[in-house]
């Protein structure tokens, strides 16, 4: 058997990325959690794993100089998949905490959940639980998935792209909101599928089975 | 549409579970890792770890028990008792907590609570409450909170410290009824209904859940419910008397909005 795809785990301080690592494991694939930009660019595959603030996760990207290594795999249409912050940081910019740029891959903006619902009611953010994805898109990640899946979601913030044709997933909550986007070499999702069970494992699935495509 | 969730809840002591749980087959009901594998075969929501070691030094063992937990299952992983500082909380979610519940130091230090929410984001953060109803004539019902494992009356009231907390940043709050702890006879619906219209972070109910009407009736919105976001239980999942599967089931029957269990979803457990 071929040596399994090398998948490196943007390490920048969010937190713990056992998980995320164990879970590729589980998909036949060899993470490699790093903070050495060299390293990132040099793998089949990338993740950006993150937890916590966006504003936190941009400088210490910056200091790292990996936002520049990511847009080099991005550049390079590298298997790019995003976690949760690994998805809202390819956007123009975001509100938390005041405003912030981010990496400006994806146009867009990043902003709270609203109070209330499509009907007024009052909507509870964050939004922690389980959700059901709706795909649509012709990526080749999601030739490897259901069309409807329920995944685990723990924010209050979600990307708001400018252009509608990157959302590849939506799911509702308070109204529909974007869950998953895609380009030709980067598909990042909202919620943690290090976190869903089953249906984690078929997106991480997909995702291997993207990377050998393109190695 | 966002799903209700239902969560296990396991009380560990130095590194080992301590409510009676039993099962069947492989499962050793006293390690905490294998008990949180089994409730993630059945796809239970989120799991949560209450410890209620003492000392420090069992801390370390504590770390260790979530630690490889979450290096073998693949959901979501809320772990409180016994948290008294940022520190605390950090390690937690570096040894691989997803959620960090905070009680007895949120009320001895209310900046605790702003501060981690700051630092680490509400997400990730929980405040738990104990609350106890407080006699009295008055038409509404009043509930008191409860420190130190709930032996600890302090004179604050539950709803509005609820409220405090939310506005604190705590991202959900972990609501006990401590009058029904234990006695499976129904979480007390009127405390969550009360603490659910005060804050707009996701509650959910504890104390007193004894079957799937119960879950039910806590995870409801309708006037009768408890409106809460998700419902944690012990004993009768421990007991191997339902599966997580089987009580799900049942939920949908009754047209509460949950993850419907998948056709692999592990079913029975029955001891």
């Amino acid at each position: 058997m071929a040596t399994p795809p090398t998948i490196a785990i943007v390490d920048y301080g969010a937190g713990n990325l056992r998980s995320v690592a164990r879970a590729l494991e589980r998909s036949q694939l060899r993470p490699q959690v790093t903070s050495t930009p060299r390293e990132v660019v040099a793998a089949d595959g990338v993740v950006l794993p993150g937890v916590g603030a966006f504003r936190d996760a941009i400088l210490r990207l910056e200091k790292a100089g990996l936002d520049d290594a990511l847009r080099e795999v991005l550049g390079r249409g590298r298997p790019y998949l995003g976690l949760c912050l690994g998805l809202q940081v390819l956007f123009d910019e975001s509100d938390e905490h005041g405003q912030t740029a981010g990496l400006g891959v994806l146009a867009g903006r990043v902003e709270r959940f609203p109070d209330t619902d499509s009907a007024g009611a009052r909507l509870r953010v964050p939004q922690i639980g389980w959700n059901e994805v709706h795909f649509e898109g012709d990526h080749p990640m999601l030739a490897g998935l259901p069309e409807r899946d329920h995944f685990y979601f723990v924010h209050s913030y979600r990307a708001v792209p400018s252009d509608p044709s990157c959302v590849v997933g939506t799911a509702n909550h308070g109204g529909d909101f974007t869950a998953a986007v895609a380009t030709e070499g980067l598909f990042a999702v909202q919620f943690h599928p290090e976190k869903s069970q089953a249906a984690g494992r078929r997106l991480l699935d997909a995702f291997r089975d993207w990377v050998e495509a393109r190695r | 549409m966002l799903t209700k969730r239902i969560i296990p809840c396991l009380d560990v002591n130095a590194g080992r579970v301590v409510k009676g749980v039993r099962y069947v087959d492989h499962v050793d009901a006293g390690d905490p890792v294998e008990v949180a594998q089994h409730y993630d075969a059945q796809e239970a929501d989120e799991i949560i770890f209450l410890d209620i070691t003492a000392s420090s030094d069992e801390r370390r063992i504590l770390l260790d028990v979530v630690t490889r937990t979450a290096e073998t299952v693949f959901m979501p992983l809320t772990v409180g008792g016994g948290v008294r500082s940022l520190d605390d909380v950090r390690d937690l979610l570096n040894a691989g907590a997803d959620k960090v519940s905070i009680m007895t130091a949120a009320v001895e230090n209310p900046d605790l609570v702003a501060e981690a929410a700051i630092r680490i984001g509400s997400a990730n953060l929980v405040v738990a409450i104990d609350a106890r109803r407080v006699d009295g004539d008055a038409a509404e019902p009043r509930f008191e909170v409860y420190t130190h494992g709930g032996r600890r009356p302090t004179g604050i009231d539950a709803v509005e410290w609820a409220g405090k907390m939310a506005e604190a940043g705590a991202g959900e709050i972990l609501l006990t009824s401590m009058d029904r702890d234990g006695t499976k006879s129904g979480y007390d619906l009127e405390l969550l209904r009360a603490t659910a219209a005060r804050v707009s972070i996701p509650v959910i109910a504890s104390g007193g859940g004894g079957s799937a009407a119960d879950l039910a009736a806590a995870l409801s919105e309708g006037p009768e419910g408890g409106h809460a976001q998700a419902a944690l239980a012990a004993s009768i999942f421990h007991f191997g008397e339902v599966s997580v599967g089987e009580v799900k089931r049942d939920l949908l029957s009754r047209g509460i909005a949950v993850r419907p269990p998948s056709p692999e979803a592990a079913g029975a457990l029955i001891s």
